[in-house]
């Protein structure tokens, strides 16, 4: 791979890539050159892992021609990317953490001896670490670190490795602040090395401050290549959502200020553990009125439905339910107090795949059915054929076994269940992804209803039209902490996006 | 404190630690690799079994030992081929191991209860006055002075080769060692291969060295004590030489306690290799240190 | 896949003509081995039949083997459902066989209709106190129970060696020591003047139980969706915690009872070898029929029958008994090399 002649390290050509029937890349052109940071930027969804992965042999795509140094090549897998000198740093690491830095570097390396010339690799690897500011503890085992210096350790393996084009998957989703600046600087070091870095990432801040060539991606494609000097965040904005962007003009809303008692307080909750905890969340939700919860999938959406479902005590804050401290109170008991739970995996996390859509109805309905040991099943039969009815739902057959069901069908059954008996909170957690437009109009249309029946609903979703279209108020959701809260007044993707991807406050006005 | 009686457990300890520490060390390359053997008491049984009755046909113990290594070697392969070649579920594999185990051993060595053969001989360093308490501490046979630079050698097999890196990788993240490019299922050959002949070479030395007989069931559960011993050792072959005298002296210092007039039970003395197991797990849970190969799999050491 | 009566039959012959054919090699190989021994395979299987089935004695002596096998598979399999991992019954067995013999001794002078519901509670309750240890360090996310209850496993039996050979030693027998022998009032009583005992019922009543609670109680329905989905379980309000702990204990207690059994009825007393192996080969038969209760009394059934074979191996051939594991270690083999056993543990 030379970069002497000028041409690219990495370039592709009409590369193009479909799941099934949709097309998820369908890209003219990309290059990357020596010392530059090419930002691939955009949307969930809207492309940039499925061309890095294609870039990096993971998938094979459809069409389309990939060139290192200027020479056409043909890649199979990642073996043979790594031996061209294309890197990958994945969100999830493939390091083994119960061994040392030292062995996973020395492991990945292409011809090693049968002994392990430890002096060698560890020559090696303090150059590289010097160079390009990677200093860790070669002796330290990977599961002791800190998730900033296992990044190190997976950049420094590619390097040693050989690596001259760095692709980076969503770096900094996982550093604390103190640490992108160590990879920042990094990144920096490599340029000036001459090597190539591709830095995919939705983070608007991250790309003005470092990348020299913006190429933001929309639905597969490449919506427009901005050199770093004319860039601003507003004509990103616009290239990542489109100009085109059709909001449904904000409804004038009847105030629901008088939305009634509040049904779930959440003061100044704080949580550990989990992939993103909590951070000094507050929030209302009252009877009578949906509240959305905004955000990219990952920036602790699914640790705030853990913690009002009882799964997760609060580390610090308190949680009101009907103004009572249910702080500690087990999942049984808030489920009896009438707190559903609409998840957004139903095959994963709300029934048991080997047992029967019946037995499945029964088991979240506690103590309901009772009878001496056992379960009334006519009884149970009977309400759940009431609630399908309720609802609309085709009814299928209570004897089918769970893991037989189609994901729609799957949805609702657990819909069924959980609005059987007019529950008084509702927790929605995605709950139309992966539904067809009819069937998730349908569920819209019952957190509406069953806000109209006096219900309190929180919903969770990555779809900014259907939040817009259900809720009566809007937070938004950013690693872990709200950043900002919504009116109707303010429900159009302008306000909204730039505060989901950590946008500064002023993005709307400039 | 007597020097005889130190002398005397350290001298058993010595002697009964070895057959446990082969077996231990072959465990230990099996677990490193992801595998978990309950039919090690098997293998070594059919080890003793086998040892004795080659000793006794060709009044040569040398070639006991090879055979006993090559019968365990041969029993692992079944197993080998079950839990790797057919994804077999590792506990109802060993155990069905340890149970032909028994019935093996029983069927090779009825011929042989009660003979009288060659042992492994006992070799004394030369120059060392007889009877003298260096000659009866560093009077051993050959497999007994092998048992420490085995355990070197697999030590340094295991962490300064390819072969052993690549090995652990396997044992701690198959997905990510296939990704990078291993043969997992190779690799996993290979060990349980290494793990029947040290098993084997543990049994024998049990019948051909230690008790010089042959009588069914004679390993008495040490197999299953090499498998704690692994637990105990954290999967690294430097402790498990601690842990094998340490094991492997508990019935000899009860032995030597008693005839020094303490009164200690040996049941109790027998449990401890159990207790000590537990307490040392119990301890590692609650600070949270999982010190097991990764994929040695929820079934036998993680609590998600 | 449903669970109907025609599927579950189409699922349960598959099963027995797998097994049965992993079984005829066995014996072939099994066979040839016996031939290379010396002796006469054909001659051993013959007799077994002759002595199991054609024979009174022979067929109670089935029955008792059957007893001790039917309730450690069933101490396996009920935590196998909520995805616990048994491999104690050996201890538990001696466990229940210890506290069992406390009780013999200290009531000897109680009347049978007192004495014999105690201690038949007493085996129980140790054996799931044994098996509690392990629960509750797994219920507390301390140790997997699965190394916990295999170390278990081997300090049970040398508790019972210390008290044979101490506190609880007989002054008469001086050959190997054992505890006194049991008043008449403490021992089970038995039928058709055979050595069938009343521990027969008792493994009945357990694997009826079982097969009640899975599947026509709330409590089998919240097991099976913990073993079947802990996660989504969980978000259900299941008490993980509290069954864990429970069903441990319930599952000791059942191995217990095999214990209890042996003691009362079968020994006498307290000895030290009370088990060949029970409680492992109640793991391999509650994994060969993948925990159903059907499976464990078909499954016994077969295992017994292995085990006079041993007897008639050694009765006729010389053979020692421990040589018909191997017979069974082949017929495991052999059904472990199918593909596809996704379910049993």
């Amino acid at each position: 791979m030379t970069r002497d002649d000028g041409s690219p390290l990495l370039e592709a050509f009409g590369v193009v890539k479909r799941f099934g029937g949709l097309v998820a890349n369908d890209v003219a052109h990309f290059a990357v050159c020596a010392g530059e940071v090419v930002a691939l930027l955009g949307e969930n969804g809207a492309g940039k892992s499925t061309l890095a992965k294609i870039l990096y042999g993971y998938y094979a795509a459809d069409a389309g021609e990939i060139r290192v140094g200027g020479r056409r090549v043909d890649i199979t897998s990642p073996h043979d990317t790594r031996a061209l000198g294309i890197g990958m740093v994945f969100q999830n690491f493939t390091l083994i953490p119960a061994l040392s830095v030292f062995e996973n570097v020395a492991l990945f390396q292409k011809d090693l001896p049968a002994v392990l010339p430890r002096r060698e690799i560890l020559k090696r690897m303090h150059l590289y670490a010097d160079r390009f500011r990677l200093a860790v503890d070669p002796r330290t085992l990977v599961r002791d670190l800190a998730v900033g210096d296992r990044q190190k350790v997976e950049i420094l393996k590619q390097l040693v490795a050989g690596a001259r084009v760095l692709i980076l998957d969503e770096p900094t989703k996982v550093l604390a602040p103190q640490e992108t600046v160590g990879l920042f600087n990094t990144i920096d070091e490599m340029r000036a090395d001459g090597l190539g870095v591709v830095l995919i990432t939705h983070k608007l801040r991250e790309v003005l401050a470092r990348a020299s060539r913006i190429v933001v991606m929309r639905q597969g494609r490449v919506a427009g290549v901005l050199d770093r000097s004319e860039a601003s965040e507003q004509k990103l904005l616009a290239l990542m959502f489109g100009d085109a962007f059709d909001p449904p003009a904000p409804r004038p809303r009847a105030g629901r200020e008088n939305a009634g008692t509040c049904a779930l307080e959440l003061i100044r909750v704080s949580t550990s553990g989990g992939r993103m905890p909590l951070r000094d969340v507050s929030m209302k939700v009252r009877t009578g009125e949906v509240v959305g919860i905004a955000g990219v999938s990952g920036n602790g959406q699914r640790e705030l439905g853990d913690l009002i479902l009882g799964l997760q005590h609060p580390g610090t804050g308190t949680k009101l339910l009907w103004n009572e401290d249910a702080s500690r109170w087990p999942v049984a008991r808030l489920r009896q107090k009438g707190v559903a739970a609409i998840p957004d995996d139903p095959l994963a996390l709300a029934c048991v795949p080997g047992m029967t859509v019946r037995e499945n109805l029964a088991l979240g309905s506690g103590t309901r059915y009772r009878v001496g040991l056992g379960v009334n099943w006519p009884a149970l039969d009977a309400d759940m054929q009431r609630s399908f009815a309720r609802l609309t739902f085709p009814r299928s057959s209570f004897d089918a076994v769970a893991a037989t069901l189609s994901g729609g069908n799957l949805q609702r059954a657990v819909l069924a269940r959980e609005l059987a008996h007019e529950p008084k909170l509702i927790i929605a957690l995605y709950p139309t992804r992966g539904l067809d437009a009819r069937s998730a109009a349908a569920v819209r249309r019952l957190l509406f209803e069953a806000r109209d029946r006096g219900a309190a609903v929180l919903m969770v979703s990555e779809d900014l039209d259907e939040l817009f279209e259900v809720c009566d108020r809007l937070h938004v959701l950013y690693r872990g902490a709200i950043a900002g809260e919504f009116g109707p007044e303010h429900f159009s993707a302008d306000v909204i996006g730039p505060r989901m991807v950590g946008a500064s406050e002023h993005a709307d006005a400039a | 404190m007597n020097t005889a009686l130190v002398i005397g457990v350290l001298a058993t300890s010595i002697m009964s630690g070895a057959s446990l520490l082969y077996a231990t060390l072959g465990e230990m390359i099996g677990e490193r690799a992801g595998i978990v053997n309950l039919g090690l008491e098997g293998i070594m049984l059919i080890g003793a079994s086998t040892g004795f009755a080659a000793t006794a046909l060709t009044a040569n113990p040398y070639v006991g030992v090879v055979a006993a290594a090559a019968a365990g070697a041969a029993a692992n392969l079944i197993f080998a081929y079950l839990v790797v070649g057919r994804s077999a579920n590792q506990l109802a594999a060993g155990l069905s191991l340890m149970f032909f185990g028994f019935g093996l051993s029983a069927l090779l060595g009825r011929p042989f209860v009660g003979a009288l053969t060659h042992s492994l001989p006992r070799l004394t360093l030369s120059g060392l006055e007889p009877n003298g308490t260096a000659a009866r501490l560093l009077s051993h046979d050959i497999l007994v002075y092998l048992a420490l630079p085995v355990a070197l050698l697999i030590w340094w097999l295991l962490f300064r080769t390819r072969w052993g890196l690549q090995l652990r990788a396997v044992g701690e993240d198959p997905a990510v060692a296939f990704a990078a490019g291993l043969k997992p299922n190779v690799l996993r050959y290979q060990a349980l291969t290494i793990a029947g002949v040290l098993g084997g070479i543990g049994g024998a030395h049990v019948s051909v060295a230690l008790a010089l007989t042959w009588v069914e069931g004679m390993t008495a559960g040490r197999g299953f004590i090499a498998i704690a011993l692994v637990i105990f050792a954290k999967w690294n072959p430097l402790w498990a030489v601690a842990g094998a005298l340490l094991f492997g002296g508990a019935e000899g210092l009860q032995l030597q306690l008693q005839a020094a007039g303490a009164d200690v039970s040996p049941f109790i003395m027998n449990m401890l290799p159990y207790l000590l197991t537990l307490l040392v797990l119990v301890l590692w849970g609650w600070s949270r240190q999982l010190a097991a190969p990764a994929a040695l799999g929820r079934s036998f050491v993680g609590v998600e | 896949m449903r669970h109907d009566g025609a599927t579950l039959w189409r699922l349960a012959s598959a099963q027995a003509k797998a097994f049965a054919l992993a079984a005829v090699i066995a014996l072939a190989v099994f066979a040839m081995l016996l031939s290379v021994a010396g002796k006469d395979p054909l001659r051993a299987y013959v007799d077994t039949l002759v002595y199991v089935f054609g024979n009174a004695y022979g067929f109670s002596e089935l029955l008792v083997r059957m007893v001790p096998l039917l309730l450690t598979a069933v101490a396996v399999a009920l935590p196998a459902r909520i995805g616990l991992i048994n491999v104690g019954g050996e201890g538990q067995l001696y466990m229940g066989a210890w506290l069992t013999t406390a009780g013999a001794l200290a009531f000897a002078e109680w009347p049978a209709f007192v004495l014999l519901p105690t201690l038949t509670l007493l085996g129980f309750v140790g054996g799931g106190l044994w098996a509690l240890i392990p629960g509750a360090l797994r219920a507390l996310r301390l140790v997997n129970e699965t190394i916990s209850t295999l170390l278990l496993n081997y300090v049970a039996p040398l508790i019972v060696g210390y008290f044979i050979f101490g506190p609880w030693r007989s002054p008469e027998s001086s050959a190997y020591p054992q505890s006194p022998a049991f008043v008449e009032a403490a021992q089970l009583p038995t039928f058709f003047h055979s050595r069938v005992h009343a521990g027969l019922l008792y493994a009945l009543a357990c694997l009826v139980l079982y097969w009640f609670v899975m599947t026509r109680t709330r409590f089998g329905l919240e097991m099976r969706a913990i073993g079947g989905n802990p996660e989504a379980a969980r978000r259900l309000g299941v008490p993980i915690f509290s069954y864990m702990l429970a069903v441990m204990f319930v599952a000791g207690g059942v191995a217990g009872l095999a214990g209890m059994a042996e003691v009362t009825a079968i020994q006498g007393r307290l000895v030290s070898e009370l088990s060949p192996g029970y409680g492992f080969i109640g793991f391999l038969v509650s994994w060969l029929a993948r925990t159903g209760a059907g499976g464990i009394l078909t499954m016994s059934f077969l295992f017994a029958v292995i085990s006079s074979v041993g007897d008639i191996l050694q009765i006729t051939q010389g053979l020692p008994f421990a040589v018909v594991n191997i017979l069974m270690a082949v017929i495991l083999f052999i059904v472990l090399a199918q593909p596809a056993r996704s379910v049993g543990r």
